[in-house]
């Protein structure tokens, strides 16, 4: 556990220090959300019923343009080795690099989504829920994009081979989120699809890391 | 099973079985189309368009039994690192790839008539085209490392991951209503369709099956020979750096 925490300390002081990636993450997130409005036109019935799929599909990408960065910088210090060095299984370490991941990049994407819902026209009565499926979503992207991060590290390509591998594996989590999104915009129950969603975090919480030290494992080996 | 991870062992089934696999696919892929394309009915609501099912249906059979034989192979490569169980699994791979894209570009063709459009976003359908997806990032992971064994184990377990997929496809009818009709054939109470459909049906699955059994043969043997011809030429440089190198210090000097 005090390795866990260590793990995540370092990460974010790192992230402090280095400073870019939030930014980009958020500013890549608003960035992009900004262009719906130029690209599909400004009238608020178009935008409301299309605000959570633009959300979420910015959020998803704002997510994978980030992942890239999770274990590259530590492979090509070394500091990965080290780490896969330690007594403390390699699980937990990973563990430790997602939930860092996720507070550097899917909490400030949490913070901006409410602001950009606002400029998207989303239905009052979806706000609590929009911020929900964020919440409990954007842990996912995190769990499962580093699988994918982790199998890419030293490939060529890397970057578009991401995107390849991800996108596939997102979509539970997209169509989940954008479905709560839109029944509480309906005003039916989003319980059913944040149930849904909690039961993907559930599954991705034990299950990817240990899929994330297997590709680490072969990856430095 | 582990017998048969010796390469030359293989080598020696696979050329008894090879044969057998080739007349199999012959007999029951032409026995199989003349059966679904002449000797069947038509069906009463759809016409003839039915005849499409003979070849979708055993498609997408293919594309997830070669997904889950890829992904069982994958398991095998990691847990016992057997090189053959990599092999099989890549050479699994576009085939299971190829037909997953016969499914989705017949299942259009039939749509088109029957539902009215080319595609719908349906639970099965869009399960289908991930099936797809994750095949191509299968092929592209194991071909974007220069090493080519780091490519296969990344490869390997990315095939574990996604094989996440495969319960989606298969229950994606009874868990989500939508347009794609539930299953008829393997489903409790017995299969929902008549024998003379049936019979067409079952004969270009097990064609299928055969010409993945044929392909998977020859992609191995050809591997296996290529890795031979690999060392037998790096043997060869080998040799043929050490008798340059004494002549090569002498004109140095």
């Amino acid at each position: 556990m005090t390795r866990f925490l260590e793990i995540i300390r370092r990460d974010l002081r790192l992230a402090l220090r280095q400073g870019s990636d939030s930014i980009m993450v958020v500013t890549f997130f608003v960035l992009t959300v900004v262009l719906f409005p130029f690209g599909i036109g400004p009238e608020s019935g178009i935008l409301e019923r299309v605000a959570a799929g633009v959300l979420w599909v910015t959020a998803l990408l704002a997510s994978l343009l980030s992942l890239d960065r999770l274990f590259q910088a530590d492979y090509e210090d070394g500091s990965l080795e080290l780490l896969v060095l330690t007594p403390a299984p390699l699980e937990v370490a990973v563990a430790a690099k997602v939930a860092a991941h996720w507070l550097t990049t899917g909490v400030p994407l949490l913070v901006a989504a409410p602001v950009l819902a606002v400029l998207l026209h989303l239905n009052a009565d979806a706000f609590g829920v929009l911020m929900l499926t964020m919440l409990i979503g954007t842990p996912v992207l995190s769990l499962i994009g580093a699988i994918g991060a982790a199998l890419v590290l030293g490939a060529r390509r890397g970057g578009v081979l991401l995107s390849l591998l991800i996108l596939p594996l997102y979509v539970p989590v997209l169509i989940f989120g954008v479905g709560a999104i839109d029944a509480a915009a309906q005003g039916l129950s989003a319980k059913p699809h944040l149930l849904i969603l909690g039961g993907l975090l559930v599954g991705a919480l034990p299950l990817a890391p240990f899929a994330t030290a297997a590709a680490l494992r072969q990856a430095l080996e | 099973m582990h017998r048969f991870a010796n390469p030359a062992r293989f080598l020696r089934i696979a050329a008894l079985i090879q044969p057998w696999s080739v007349a199999v696919a012959v007999l029951a892929l032409g026995a199989g189309l003349w059966f679904s394309l002449f000797a069947s009915p038509a069906d009463y609501q759809q016409g003839e368009t039915v005849r499409i099912m003979y070849i979708h249906v055993p498609s997408a059979w293919m594309g997830m039994f070669c997904y889950t034989a890829m992904a069982v192979f994958s398991a095998m490569a990691l847990i016992w690192k057997h090189p053959l169980a990599d092999l099989l699994a890549r050479a699994t791979a576009p085939v299971g790839a190829a037909f997953t894209f016969v499914c989705l570009v017949t299942g259009a063709l039939w749509g088109k008539p029957m539902w009215g459009t080319w595609w719908v976003w349906d639970a099965r359908l869009t399960s289908m085209l991930l099936l797809l997806f994750l095949y191509l990032g299968y092929m592209a992971l194991a071909d974007a490392f220069d090493d080519p064994e780091r490519g296969q184990k990344a490869a390997a377990i990315l095939a574990l991951v996604g094989v996440v997929n495969v319960p989606i496809i298969k229950w994606s009818v009874d868990w989500w209503n939508t347009l794609h009709q539930p299953a008829s054939v393997v489903k409790m109470g017995g299969p929902a369709i008549d024998a003379a459909m049936m019979v067409p049906l079952i004969l270009m699955a097990v064609g299928f099956k055969a010409y993945w059994v044929v392909v998977l043969i020859l992609r191995a043997r050809a591997e296996i020979a290529g890795a031979k011809l690999r060392t037998l030429r790096m043997a060869q440089i080998h040799a043929a750096g050490q008798l340059e190198q004494p002549r090569a210090e002498q004109g140095g000097s």
